[in-house]
């Protein structure tokens, strides 16, 4: 069994007063696909949005318990939440491709971090599009608006942007709900091409997603971790009621 | 039938509306064709590079051109990078805290003040405590603080609707605050930014009564800061009003209607070609 690459320990977070998240403990290994599902208002983005630190920038968020990555905890003082940022990446549910060429924004990252050689960035550029499996499509139009693409290809653009500063981990809020089912596809097959390199954590809403793509599942209800295993274990034989009735759509 | 009337009152409605629209372009075109008609003959190449002769009764307008240039560069120069720089710090920083509220307070009421006020201050603070005397320098930096608050104004409701979800996507990425701003926030919020500039522009090509008080009102091609100058407007109003030749006055308008199109038809295809380029919806 491999190390886990992110541990959370008795995780709580609050909004104000209000608790989001109770006493989460889940590990994550690396190179693999982890889900997390759950109704709305779960906590399952909450959590996600912990991994990199971007609950940050909500005013009131308070948390308590940790959550280490390689064995550091990230709310520790003295972590630099640009470089943990830069190793954890994040793909938003909404595609979000700023509003410059398709070049600028894969080169963003390895700009902000200090590249300035074109040359390597025009290799960074090349690379991480391919990986995203956008290069063949759009080799020819680097310098075009990313906005003129479609949503499915924004989406493959932002996470060739994610790529693009070499992150070990990369955090996907519900990437897919604003794709149609052939970008969706797309999607998961560049998942599966990823995890290789990468640690992936997503979270969906899409329960036939979760099931196809991860190898780990976990269920999230109301701020509580009830159930987190394998997929094929948690889809097939849940151990609690409350999940079971999740997945088979009697609630959610 | 109260179908009928229903109709009828729509139609009445959509005319009044499209009247009133009409009415306004009337109006507009009325006043630039009137000084045009009556300007445009005193225009020549004389009229835009000699200075005027004769005791102002003839001759051209070049030292006011200047004046007007120099004194819309300085005060853009000043005011801009302080209005905008203010406008991050309340859009991204301040949000809705005490001092942000109140330097919205301010300058929204600062900006309905009649210039006059911004003149006198210009006076009492430049010319006068600074020892600026009456010159460049000292009108440049009244209207300087004129259109501040325009500027600020504009700028920050630009910079509030660039969407979260950049700033998070850049931030995501590992990127610092400031780097969020400079490279993200501030490139798609540049056209609404050029737009309050452009607004503050016109508001000091325009301008007269902060410029009788500061400029002192000299006619000749400044050599330093602390010369006195007279633009256009300035030139324009003593034409007029000492009756020395109404035909220059009208000349002089426009001229500077024409040069207050030429700067916004420039800018909105600067910014048009700009907004192509980032992708984002005319």
């Amino acid at each position: 069994m491999m190390e886990a690459i992110i541990e959370s320990k008795d995780l709580c977070l609050f909004y104000g007063k209000s608790q989001a998240l109770k006493n989460i403990n889940m590990d994550i290994k690396p190179n693999s696909i982890t889900a997390i599902i759950g109704p709305s208002g779960c906590g399952k983005s909450t959590f996600l949005k912990c991994l990199d630190r971007m609950n940050d920038l909500v005013p009131g968020v308070t948390v308590t318990g940790n959550i280490s990555y390689k064995g550091k905890n990230i709310f520790d003082k003295d972590v630099d939440v640009v470089e943990l940022r830069k190793n954890i990446g994040m793909v938003f549910q909404k595609p979000n491709p700023f509003p410059m060429s398709i070049y600028d924004n894969v080169a963003y990252g390895p700009r902000i971090h200090g590249i300035k050689d074109k040359k390597k960035l025009d290799s960074i550029v090349e690379t991480s599009l391919r990986r995203s499996a956008l290069w063949e499509e759009l080799k020819d139009r680097l310098h075009d608006s990313a906005m003129s693409l479609s949503g499915g290809q924004q989406q493959r653009l932002c996470i060739a942007r994610c790529l693009a500063v070499e992150p070990e981990v990369i955090l996907m809020d519900e990437p897919c709900s604003a794709l149609d089912p052939i970008a969706t596809s797309k999607i998961e097959d560049l998942m599966q091409k990823l995890k290789d390199k990468y640690t992936i954590i997503i979270v969906t809403h899409n329960m036939q997603q979760a099931a196809r793509v991860s190898e780990r599942t976990a269920f999230f209800l109301m701020g509580e971790l009830i159930e987190y295993g394998d997929t094929k274990n948690i889809f097939e034989t849940p151990k609690d009621k409350r999940t079971e009735d999740y997945i088979t759509g009697r609630f959610g | 039938m109260p179908a009928t009337r229903r109709y009828t009152i729509n139609t009445i409605g959509i005319s009044f509306l499209w009247l009133c629209g009409i009415l306004t372009v009337i109006v507009l075109l009325l006043i630039a064709g009137y000084i045009l008609f009556n300007g445009l003959g005193a225009i020549n190449w004389d009229f835009l590079t000699q200075p005027p002769k004769d005791n102002e009764k003839a001759g051209g307008i070049y030292p006011t051109i200047v004046a007007t240039l120099y004194i819309t560069i300085i005060a853009l120069v000043v005011a801009t990078p302080l209005s905008v720089g203010g406008a991050v710090y309340m859009a991204e920083y301040a949000k809705d805290n005490y001092i942000a509220k109140l330097v919205r307070f301010g300058a929204d009421s600062l900006a309905g003040i009649p210039s006059i006020m911004f003149g006198l201050f210009g006076y009492l603070l430049f010319v006068y405590t600074l020892g600026l005397k009456f010159s460049l320098i000292s009108g440049s930096l009244a209207v300087a603080f004129m259109v501040l608050p325009i500027i600020l104004r504009v700028s920050e409701e630009a910079i509030k609707v660039v969407p979260e979800t950049y700033k998070h996507g850049s931030l995501a990425l590992g990127s610092t605050k400031w780097q969020t701003i400079w490279k993200v926030v501030l490139p798609t919020a540049l056209p609404g930014i050029v737009t309050g500039v452009i607004l503050g522009m016109g508001r000091i090509v325009g301008e007269t009564a902060v410029f009788l008080l500061t400029t002192g009102g000299v006619a000749k091609v400044p050599t330093s800061l602390l010369d006195p100058v007279r633009p256009m407007t300035v030139h324009a109003y003593l034409l007029a009003s000492e009756n020395l030749s109404l035909k220059n006055a009208f000349g002089t308008g426009a001229t500077l209607l024409l040069i207050v199109l030429a700067i916004t038809l420039t800018s909105n295809y600067i910014t048009r070609r700009y907004m192509a380029k980032m992708g984002g919806k005319l």
